[in-house]
């Protein structure tokens, strides 16, 4: 048996020397960091990049980081959540400033991304589920569908300890309020937002079922977070009855 | 064409001999995989090979009165994380290809759950790859891939495809599902080989 599916050959990647354009808080653990990549072939929602520091004795550590932004030009926005432990990431939430520079290589990925359907109609419902930094893919799929206007029914389920940790909240609010078909739900996991009796505690099957496209409209579902977030949610959806090969998921590993 | 970025050092000061270019020490496990975690029954199980002349094919039970391996060995991800000294066991595909004759010199590895990666025959006999069902003295996760995955530890890991369920030879190198999606076709970390 053959379970590949078809698809386009991904155009031939290399490695970019980057400008820091800007670098701001997102969350208070997170960095949102903008750069100038010099040759950058553009890239479709949902890629990522692999991101290599160097330092002056010549010593390189190399993290693979997904991308907030999509399509033409050389504008690339990364959004960076600092690891405890982390070698890289600390340094790029708190130490890297505009003029900075680095290098990238991308953009990777070909499965994890989502196109706006060619014929300009409705595609199959896409159903987004982010647990944390996950949702940054997942944003920048979301952007493209507001920015292609596509009728396509898109929902967003979104876990997040607090408020004050939702990446891209002002983005996420235009997406929802533009013409393309777009809705966010968020799952508190340690505060919900003052004046609301919104539940808190982390996702559960029941959160899912209700929060989420059914199985019944067969929507493609993409789902990034932590491994076991990812493992989680993922066998609940199967339980749920929708399909294997719907399922797309992309995990952060644990290092 | 490396060059200095501003203010980073890096903190891991001692360079390991045994971490190719590009890789970062875990002690942990992580996980990469498309799609949702098969949930394969040993019960149901079964191993093929198959070739331009037949099919060879196994069940759990047969395949567990093969002659089982113990491997402790490196592994190396694409995403930059390598694990030292990992133990596994397995059946050596020289003991699986003992008696497959094929004329092709090209390997399609099937997963439950649809995936596939190409691997040269060359790649996978003379002692450089099993079957693995037990990591770490205990029954493989089926997160990791349980209940058997392939294990070719000299490329990278997408390369030892979880939940492995079947190997098909072929007349060419055709790629594979990460190999479609902007893997390289074989996968060398000494070489980087990781995009294409």
């Amino acid at each position: 048996m053959s379970g590949v599916q078809q698809l386009q050959a991904a155009p031939r990647t290399g490695w970019h020397v980057a400008e820091v354009v800007e670098t701001r808080r997102e969350t208070p653990s997170a960095a949102r960091i903008t750069l100038d990549v010099d040759g950058w072939p553009g890239n479709l929602a949902g890629q990522h990049l692999d991101v290599r520091l160097t330092a002056p004795d010549g010593y390189t550590a190399t993290r693979s980081y997904s991308i907030a932004s999509s399509g033409d030009g050389e504008r690339v926005v990364l959004a960076v959540d600092r690891l405890p432990d982390g070698e890289v990431s600390p340094f790029l939430v708190d130490e890297l400033r505009a003029g900075d520079r680095l290098e990238v290589h991308g953009p990777l990925g070909a499965f994890f991304v989502w196109r706006p359907p060619a014929d300009g109609g409705t595609g199959r419902p896409v159903q987004l589920i982010a647990g944390g930094s996950g949702v940054v893919p997942l944003v920048a799929i979301a952007r493209a569908h507001a920015e292609a206007g596509d009728a396509t029914p898109f929902r967003l389920l979104y876990s997040v300890r607090t408020p004050d940790d939702v990446f891209f909240a002002d983005e996420l609010e235009t997406a929802a309020r533009g013409p393309a078909p777009f809705a966010v739900e968020f799952v508190y996991t340690r505060r919900a937002p003052a004046g609301t009796d919104a539940p808190v505690g982390r996702i559960t099957r029941e959160r899912l079922a209700a929060g989420v496209i059914g199985a019944d409209a067969a929507p493609v579902v993409y789902v990034c977070g932590s491994t076991g977030f990812v493992e989680r949610v993922a066998g609940w959806l199967i339980e749920l009855g929708h399909h294997q090969t719907a399922i797309r998921t992309e995990r952060y590993g644990g290092t | 064409m490396s060059f200095i970025t501003r203010g980073f050092s890096g903190r891991s000061r001692e360079r390991d001999e045994r971490l190719p270019p590009g890789q970062t020490l875990v002690h942990d496990f992580p996980v990469l995989s498309a799609g949702p975690t098969p949930e394969v029954d040993t019960a149901d199980w079964e191993f093929t090979i198959r070739t331009e002349s037949g099919e060879r094919r196994w069940s759990w039970d047969e395949f567990m009165r093969l002659e089982i391996e113990d491997v402790t060995t490196d592994i190396h991800c694409v995403t930059h994380w390598s694990k030292l000294g990992t133990s596994w066991r397995g059946v050596s595909l020289d003991t699986l290809f003992a008696d497959v004759e094929t004329d092709y010199d090209y390997v399609m590895a099937h997963s439950y759950g649809g995936y596939t990666t190409n691997v040269p025959l060359d790649e996978l006999l003379d002692g450089k790859a099993w079957v693995a069902f037990e990591f770490d003295g205990e029954p493989l996760d089926p997160e990791h891939g349980g209940p058997a995955r392939l294990l070719v530890p000299h490329l990278y890991f997408w390369k030892s495809a979880k939940w492995v369920r079947g190997l098909e030879m072929q007349p060419s190198d055709d790629p594979g599902f990460w190999e479609q999606n902007g893997y390289h076709l074989h996968g060398d970390p000494w070489k980087e080989e990781r995009y294409w």
